[in-house]
């Protein structure tokens, strides 16, 4: 079970506490906050900053394919780019982390076997998370079996929107239960759903109240998926998280960052809203494919000063 | 000032290369440069590094009345022109503050010191959208609710401060305009070239020759143009104090006079603020321009109940503040205007030390040439303190708590003062009735330093008086 | 007051009035102790004026401040009923004013009953502008970015008026009612030759639900009075229509210590239906912004 920091005491004792506790945060104004969004968007990143940025959010990759049509060839070509995304420049870093679903986590580890790159694996009924708790822990249970380092689960978006907190915080902590100590649970909060900034805000305590190693934006299934606003939003969630209790928690948006210049913005966010100390993959993870190809062609040009193609990057 | 990190941001300066400075500026008068009556020249200087940026001809009291002439003769066929007519030229110019927008945030920032971010983002847009919505105002007078075919007054005679120096010209020279004025222009001593180069743009316009003139000068300059007997309407931003002269000035003239002058804004956080959006608030209310800005929201009224936890988030945001070159597009906090209104500043801020108010700034380095001032904020302010009362006009925040919402209307009215407020808080209703209480004449409620040119502009008490903006603003201009 | 040609008012002494100053909703004699003689238009004497002081002015100015909270805070409709309650009030005592006006100006009877219906209506016409003048002059702005912002007129808050010194009560009326009808309250100078017209409106005022302090009215030299009011530090603005020239521009220089909003003197004629220019006079205008911003959380990406 998770240990909630005794600076938030008996938050959870309860449901009616817990729903206090929620509604007590302070609320979002949405303007505010996509504005100053928008303003850490406008930073200039250059040159020496450039190169770490792109280095840095390569290694923040969680190299992602989460298809009805995976096959363990696909998975297997995912773990070869993950570990090596360049082949013709060998310093070019690992990203941090393959993501698949629970039956491809046997190939990816495989795959990445003594890279260092982890095998992520969504599971509870991902994406839509509609089905009994557990089948839901049978498919993480699954998942670790199989040697997961980190679980990507989905919260009941319906339960937290008819406001069964306590329904969701429970399930969260049994899904941390069932990772036990190897793997890392990252909790996605499909924010596309919750549709509104305070909701994501509740849902970013809650999760971290529950014991979410990472908090998660979307599942890059649904209509909204990352968004500079609602990812500066948990970054906030993160920093005050670990203000109040001392454990600090990551931030993962997922879907819909697709190039280099959105990737540094992201970096930007964390950078001044978290801080430096998120500045790491152990804290922070881009959730995407195609960026991956973006990222390297900006390394390509920065080292060469010609603009590269997508011929000089693998279509893995 | 940004915390030690691995993120360094690499220098991202803006190129200077796309303004071309020349060496020596005259005075515009009746669409020609022309040099001072008595030969007087200034030098202008970028307050980040001291450099002479130009030397400007400085005008007196015989080129104001040169100047004046000028406007008079224009005023005749400028006024009878159709409407239609007036609008196209100022459309015109709206398009070509657009066109030559990188160029005019390029000089505005060496020339003033403020962030190429603000330039680029705020200064400049608000201009060209100035020019737009006033010249789509100048066909349709009679709908403006001032009764059928409202006249012009004449001639105006305008003077602008150096914080917002093009921006502050588009506020009275586009109205001025559009109801048919001729203008004669005096932008402040330490920021004449954007005026300068507004005059180019005049030219480029094809707007006859004296419908409008811009005399870069002095205090005096000033003074002679508000006594001009042949000078019809009067507008001023500025000070109080020269504010006050002004109306001295006039008295008992025909001269309408509008009047923006300084504020101490009060910006009403309570507990159930969206925190992390005030704390934004907060930053730009005060650090925006250096605050260097008459509405800054530079004292904040914080409920006692969450005065250290709002601190503390205050705190934290002002040391990822960045502080140095301009020019840097990156850079959060630019220079301070002039030495003159730095050694203001600083005794300001020493007067608050002495008076036992509690000093704070990030870790900090300030540039070694130019005028600099690092963010800075008080606690443990009450009424009482000079900095609870004067205006600073610098990058200096006065934090003082209240227990209720009466209180934080009575703190925040408890001035001579009555141009800005800002609140803060998720109850709807407090909104509207903290609204309705405060004496200010622009309100931010969980937003702050936010301009429009549909929006009217100004304030109470000794604040001034008149509204620069919207509908409100063709009135100042007209003879109704 | 003037002489009755009826034949049993004849046999009788008739009780004169003692005219007092109306301040903060009562009925004072100056602060001073003194009055001075005020004559009809062919020098009879008519009654004796309070001649207010320095001190009477300051007096009006705290009772004028004590009730602009409470005035400028009444809803526009009630501020609206208590105006035409004015006008009932007046309608009910127009013969007092009728022979009141006659005597202070020295008009015919007919002439001064047109002057006071005039007056009167003129209350019934400004009663129906405190709820519409908010929707005349301000109103919703369309700003290029997600917000609500909104302007509306508010009142400037304690106005000096110096009362118009040839149309002793019309005038009166014509510069009074529109300070007070959008929540501005008012210390008003009389007319220093016909003050008695002023002084018989304020126990109109006193009974006719307005409340005390929201006009106050005071008797003597013009100059006198208005000097520390144009200089006092807690009064707002200042009408100078009954300031000549020369009085006109010092007041305006002194009114310059706080910006008072100053209107100059000029040519009214007082019998014709005003515009709104003495409405907006002693008007601010308050612009309040608030975000709007989308539904949802659906915020754009870079």
């Amino acid at each position: 079970m998770p240990t909630t920091a005794p600076a938030l005491g008996d938050v959870t004792a309860s449901d009616s506490t817990l729903r206090r506790f929620l509604h007590g945060l302070p609320g979002v104004d949405t303007v505010g906050l996509e504005a100053r969004a928008a303003s850490l968007g406008t930073r200039s990143i250059k040159t020496t900053a450039k190169a770490y940025a792109i280095d840095l959010a390569i290694s923040m990759v969680d190299l992602t394919t989460l298809e009805g049509a995976d096959t363990p060839g696909k998975v297997r070509a995912l773990g070869a780019k993950a570990v090596h995304p360049d082949p013709t420049d060998r310093t070019t870093p690992s990203t941090a982390a393959v993501c698949v679903y629970p039956d491809m986590v046997a190939t990816a580890k495989d795959a990445v076997a003594g890279s260092g790159v982890k095998v992520a694996s969504v599971a509870t009924a991902f994406p839509a998370g509609r089905a009994a708790l557990d089948v839901k822990l049978a498919d993480v249970r699954d998942a670790v079996a199989a040697g997961a380092d980190e679980i990507d689960m989905v919260i009941d978006r319906g339960a937290f929107l008819a406001g069964k907190y306590m329904k969701v915080y429970d399930e969260i902590t049994a899904v941390k239960e069932a990772c036990g100590t190897s793997a890392r649970l990252k909790v996605i909060f499909e924010t596309g759903e919750l549709s509104t900034y305070d909701n994501i805000r509740r849902a970013s305590w809650l999760g971290m109240l529950a014991g979410a190693d990472f908090i998660k934006t979307s599942t890059g299934k649904v209509a909204v998926n990352a968004t500079p606003a609602n990812t500066l939003l948990m970054l906030e969630a993160v920093r005050d998280f670990r203000a109040q209790t001392g454990v600090q928690v990551g931030v993962k948006p997922a879907g819909g960052i697709r190039t280099t210049k959105d990737a540094i913005k992201f970096l930007v966010l964390v950078n001044e809203t978290a801080g430096a100390d998120w500045l790491d993959n152990h804290w922070f993870r881009f959730g995407a494919s195609s960026l991956l190809n973006d990222l390297l062609m900006q390394r390509q040009k920065l080292a060469t000063g010609r603009y590269s193609g997508p011929d000089y990057v693998t279509v893995d | 000032m940004a915390s030690a990190s691995a993120f360094e941001y690499a220098p991202a300066p803006e190129s200077r290369s796309v303004v071309d400075i020349a060496p020596s500026y005259g005075l515009f008068i009746d669409g020609e440069f022309t040099e001072a009556a008595d030969g007087k020249v200034f030098k202008t200087v970028s307050p980040s590094t001291e450099e002479v940026l130009s030397e400007v001809a400085q005008a007196g009291a015989e080129d104001v009345d040169r100047a004046v002439k000028a406007a008079r003769r224009a005023f005749e066929k400028w006024s009878a022109l159709p409407g239609s007519e007036r609008a196209k030229y100022l459309f015109r110019i709206a398009r070509i503050i657009q066109e030559r927008s990188r160029e005019l945030a390029v000089l505005e920032t060496l020339d003033n010191g403020k962030p190429i971010k603000e330039t680029r983002d705020a200064d400049l847009p608000l201009v060209a959208a100035h020019f737009f919505y006033y010249a789509g105002w100048a066909d349709k007078l009679d709908h403006a609710g001032f009764g059928a075919n409202p006249r012009p007054l004449g001639v105006a005679g305008q003077v602008i401060p150096w914080n917002f120096p093009l921006l502050m010209l588009a506020w009275k020279i586009a109205p001025a305009l559009a109801t048919g004025n001729t203008v004669v222009l005096k932008p402040a001593e330490t920021t004449p070239l954007s005026a300068l180069f507004f005059a180019d743009i005049c030219r480029q316009a094809g707007l006859p020759k004296g419908v409008v003139n811009i005399l870069p000068g002095y205090g005096d300059a000033g003074a002679a143009l508000v006594e001009h007997p042949d000078v019809n309407k009067v507008a001023f931003t500025g000070s109080t104090a020269v504010g006050k002269a002004i109306a001295r000035q006039v008295a008992g003239t025909d001269k309408k006079v509008t009047l923006e002058l300084g504020g101490k804004g009060a910006n009403i956080v309570f507990d159930d603020a969206p925190i992390d959006q005030a704390v934004e608030g907060v930053v730009t209310g005060i650090f925006f321009n250096q605050g260097q800005v008459c509405c800054a929201g530079s004292r904040l009224l914080v409920q006692e109940s969450i005065h250290d936890e709002l601190l503390d988030s205050l705190k934290r945001r002002l040391s990822t503040l960045r502080l140095g070159d301009p020019l840097d597009k990156n850079t959060d906090i630019g220079a301070i205007n002039s030495a003159e209104q730095l050694s203001r500043i600083t005794s300001l801020v020493e007067q608050g030390e002495a008076e036992g108010a509690e000093r704070w700034s990030p870790a900090c380095e300030l540039p070694s040439s130019g005028y600099w001032f690092a963010p800075t904020l008080f606690t443990n302010v009450t009424q009482a303190h000079t900095i609870a009362r004067d205006e600073i006009f610098g990058p200096v925040l006065s934090v003082l708590t209240f227990r209720t919402p009466d209180e934080a209307v009575a703190k925040a009215n408890n001035s001579q003062y009555g141009l800005s407020a800002g609140i803060w808080t998720e109850k709807g209703s407090r909104i509207l009735a903290v609204a309705s209480k405060l004496r200010a004449g622009v309100i931010w409620s969980n937003t702050f330093n936010k301009f429009d040119p549909t929006s009217p502009f100004g304030g109470y008490k000794e604040s001034g008086f008149g509204r620069e903006g919207g509908r409100h603003g063709l009135e100042a201009y007209l003879d109704v | 007051m003037s002489e009755k040609t009826d034949k049993t008012e004849q046999q009788r002494l008739s009780v004169f009035k003692t005219y007092k100053l109306y301040v903060g909703g009562k009925f004072p004699r100056s602060e001073s102790g003194r009055v001075y003689e005020v004559t009809d238009s062919k020098g009879k004497w008519l009654a004796n004026a309070p001649l207010s002081s320095r001190k009477d002015a300051r007096d009006a100015v705290v009772a004028a401040r004590k009730a602009f909270g409470g005035w400028s805070g009444a809803t526009a409709y009630n501020r609206g009923q208590i105006l035409y309650r004015v006008a009932e009030m007046l309608e009910g005592r127009r013969d007092q004013f009728v022979r009141e006006v006659a005597d202070a100006e020295g008009l015919s009877k007919s002439k001064a009953a047109a002057v006071v219906d005039a007056a009167i209506d003129r209350w019934v016409w400004y009663a129906g502008w405190t709820d519409k003048i908010a929707q005349v002059v301000g109103g919703g702005n369309p700003v290029a970015g997600p917000f609500f912002n909104l302007s509306t007129p508010e009142p400037t808050g304690v106005v000096t008026v110096l009362a118009p010194q040839e149309s002793s009560f019309l005038g009166l009326v014509s510069v009074i009612a529109p300070v007070i009808a959008t929540g501005n309250t008012v210390v008003v100078i009389a007319s220093e030759k016909s003050p008695l017209p002023a002084l018989s409106l304020g126990e109109v005022l006193a009974t006719s639900d307005l409340p005390g302090g929201v006009v106050n009215v005071l008797s003597g030299k013009t100059a006198e009075i208005a000097a520390p009011l144009a200089a006092h530090q807690d009064v707002n603005a200042i009408d100078l229509a009954g300031a000549d020239d020369v009085l006109a521009k010092e007041l305006e220089i002194a009114a310059a210590d706080n910006l008072k909003r100053v209107v100059r003197p000029q040519a009214v004629d007082y019998s014709r239906t005003p515009g709104i220019e003495r409405l907006t006079a002693f008007l601010e205008t308050k612009t309040v912004w608030h975000p709007t911003g989308a539904l949802g959380a659906s915020g754009s990406s870079y």
